[in-house]
């Protein structure tokens, strides 16, 4: 099963290399990884998704906490969260059949383009990893030139939240 | 307030964290530094022949204190070299504070002489690391290596500390911090108690139950709890690899250590039970053997102080997390509160069961299938000649089983071997660490031929600093458990497992100053051995050749259940 898992830690140097290190020392899957300060300077906030059954998710997450540097863990799918992630999608566009099928996706999907060139339209979609996927199956890959993702950042429902 | 640099600051700190020792080898990086420990006398310095060696002995001084070793070298090379031994430390939980030096800050990624990312390299061997950025931060770095160290569930932290940090003519305000606090760190302190009110239920209705203790029981100083709570139930206890001493080896309750090379009894007590309470101990692989047929009759209730350790391999029915020695303290309360008792009848039936098993195996081995010695008869005379009470260093292979299986440890912290890693090379550092900071004590490497010549330059610093450890070198001419594992499964095929060109010891240890013994027959045994041991202040090697072909049982049966045992070359179970 796929797990969101957010982390709250001191924003020291080393300490990404830290986290990174123990998904591959433990044979742990990393399917997306985002990490950016918070507005506490001191502290990063950061998101992995990873696909594991509860034991070793359990393993990840207490693995996690173990790090020095890590002042909070939660596993944000045992709750209701909002899971949040950004692609920006480069595509041929290069004849007016295929420009309006590319903007008219674009806004069933909600996205909107951000560069036009006489050969190219540059989609930026936001949403679930799950809608951001459905979009490149919507469209095919045949005129995709080229996708970049951000990973997922998540955050739990209601009054919840994750800080020291 | 006191104005020093960045290197007294080092050896300052070190002071007063109440530092004796620390071992170390000099270099580039590290001159400051060294400067600064001529300059005092407080903390003295053990140059030691290879950094290796460093680590092992800072490593094997807190094995038996509890309390961080130090360990000093250089960078690149020096802080490599240190490898092995801070994932020794590590594979164990040991505290140890390990300070290597760095190029020059502004030189830092650029390939320098002598340049190695030691924080990369350590990272997953350590319990943390710091990369020192700030001269005046090293007073408060060195208190958090100690603390993160020492507490919680202990092990190695390295110190990263660039040349331009330790600068003579730069002078900081020192002082040394009482305490730290750190947000993101606090070990637990105590177990939780409706967790404990559960486990003590079980204990009082269990049938069949073993105390399954390992090496947290000796890091947390838990022994005399365990003892106790183990004579309030009168029932079973085996020890770990790591947690040998923990219970008393000659105490009728200890069933002997468990595992891959565990007792038979200790094993077929462990798959009949109808409990374990284990503590401190991980499940590892070399004791539950095939985990989907472990102990399947027992419900587990699993005391250790890393919630990680819990569930990982085996599922805990009652996981309780804390110190050993506190959550022991609180479980021996509230069961002389209960109510009830055990039932008196249920762990008669139990012990005779045990008694039975014991009496069928119990670890004997057969001495007349060749005229050479017998590894276990060694051991065996060892723990005769020292009464139980030496501290025993082993390196690693059969000599380390044999001396797990035979030596009978009545104390903590006197069992020293590297259990996770298996670090050949280990014993003889080992001893020298121990013996520096015990020298009233008799301290024994435990070796064979193959693993001592992976430290063996440590003679040298053993005439350099007179340090009277004994070396019972059990000489089999060949890597016996390597050995052992390719008559098993390889049809003998003995692929790189023998020793050819072994040196004189006896004329090598010599050359060093120190005392050479060859024991080539039984009878001279005993005698060779209280002539070594009657020697306090000189070190001596005692070459002792022992039968090629002994095989270290029981053995486990790979992939089996724990009752799956080889028991001879020829029985199983």
């Amino acid at each position: 099963m796929r797990h969101i898992i957010s982390v709250l830690m001191e924003n020291e140097p080393g300490a990404l290399s830290r986290v990174v290190g123990l998904f591959s020392q433990r044979n742990f899957n990393i399917e997306s990884l985002t990490v950016a300060p918070t507005e506490d300077e001191t502290l990063s906030r950061l998101t992995v998704t990873t696909i594991g059954d509860d034991r070793v998710v359990e393993q990840i997450t207490k693995q996690l906490n173990k790090l020095i540097d890590i002042v909070k863990v939660v596993d944000l799918t045992e709750g209701d969260h909002l899971e949040r992630e950004l692609m920006m999608i480069k595509m041929k566009a290069n004849n007016g059949t295929v420009r309006a099928e590319i903007k008219r996706t674009a806004d069933i999907f909600r996205g909107t383009i951000i560069d036009v060139t006489p050969n190219t339209f540059t989609v930026q979609l936001v949403g679930a990893s799950s809608k951001l996927d459905a979009f490149i199956e919507a469209l095919g890959t045949a005129n995709i030139m080229e996708v970049v993702r951000s990973g997922v950042s998540g955050i739990a429902r209601g009054e919840k939240v994750l800080s020291v | 307030m006191e104005l020093l640099s960045g290197a007294e600051m080092v050896v300052r700190a070190l002071r007063d964290e109440g530092v004796k020792f620390i071992y170390g080898y000099p270099g580039g990086a590290l001159l400051h530094i060294y400067d600064a420990i001529f300059t005092q006398d407080d903390v003295e310095h053990i140059l030691v022949r290879h950094e290796q060696a460093a680590t092992h002995m800072a490593d094997a001084y807190a094995r038996a204190t509890g309390k961080a070793g130090v360990a000093l070298v250089t960078s690149g090379p020096g802080a490599t070299n240190a490898v092995t031994g801070i994932a020794t430390a590590y594979m164990d939980s040991i505290p140890m504070v390990v300070l290597t030096g760095q190029v020059m800050s502004h030189l830092i990624g650029e390939d320098a002489f002598q340049e190695t990312d030691m924080i990369g390299v350590s990272r997953p061997i350590v319990k943390h690391s710091f990369s020192v950025q700030r001269p005046e931060d090293i007073p408060e770095i060195i208190k958090k290596a100690f603390h993160i160290a020492e507490s919680g569930r202990p092990g190695p932290v390295v110190v990263d500390i660039p040349k331009d940090m330790t600068t003579p003519t730069e002078r900081y305000e020192y002082e040394y911090p009482k305490s730290v606090k750190m947000r993101s760190y606090n070990p637990i302190s105590k177990g939780h108690s409706g967790q404990i009110k559960k486990a003590v239920d079980m204990l009082l209705a269990a049938k069949r139950p073993v105390i399954y203790a390992g090496g947290g029981v000796i890091m947390g100083d838990a022994s005399q709890e365990l003892i106790a709570l183990a004579k309030e139930l009168g029932c079973p206890v085996t020890n770990t690899l790591m947690g040998l001493g923990g219970f008393p080896g000659t105490d009728p309750q200890f069933i002997g250590m468990l595992g891959m090379h565990g007792s038979y009894e200790a094993n077929m007590a462990m798959h009949h039970s109808d409990m374990i309470l284990a503590v401190g101990a991980r499940f590892d692989d070399r004791v539950t053997n095939g985990t989907d047929k472990f102990c399947p009759t027992a419900k587990i209730v699993h005391i250790d102080i890393d919630p990680a350790s819990i569930s990982k391999t085996i599922k805990a029915d009652v996981p309780i997390v804390g110190p050993a020695q506190a959550v022991l303290k609180e479980m021996l309360e509230q069961l002389q509160a209960a109510k009830s008792t055990p039932s008196a009848e249920s762990l008669k039936t139990w012990w005779e069961q045990i008694e039975e098993w014991r009496g069928r195996h119990g670890g004997r081995y057969n001495t007349n299938d060749s005229e050479l010695m017998k590894p276990q008869q060694v051991i065996e005379m060892l723990s005769k000649v020292t009464n139980g009470d030496a501290y025993v260093c082993s390196d690693v292979g059969q000599h380390q089983m044999f001396a797990a299986q035979y030596y009978k440890f009545n104390k903590p912290n006197r069992w020293i071997n590297s259990g996770g890693l298996g670090t050949m090379g280990f014993g003889l550092p080992a001893a020298m660490g121990v013996k520096l900071n015990f020298p009233d004590e008799e301290v024994v490497c435990v070796t064979g031929e193959g693993s001592i010549q992976m430290n063996i330059q440590e003679l040298s610093t053993i005439s350099q600093y007179g340090i009277p450890v004994k070396v019972i070198c059990l000489n089999n001419q060949s890597l016996g458990m390597v050995r052992q594992w390719q008559d098993m499964n390889y049809e003998s095929r003995h692929s790189q497992s023998y020793m050819k060109s072994l040196p004189d010891f006896v004329k090598l240890v010599e050359s060093y100053g120190h005392v050479g013994i060859k024991v080539e027959r039984y009878e001279d045994l005993e005698g060779a051995m209280r002539e070594a041991f009657a020697m306090k202040d000189r070190m001596v090697f005692m070459d002792i050749a022992v039968d090629p072909f002994e095989h270290v049982y029981p053995m486990q049966v790979p992939r089996g259940s724990m009752r799956d045992m080889w028991l001879s070359k020829t029985e199983r179970t």
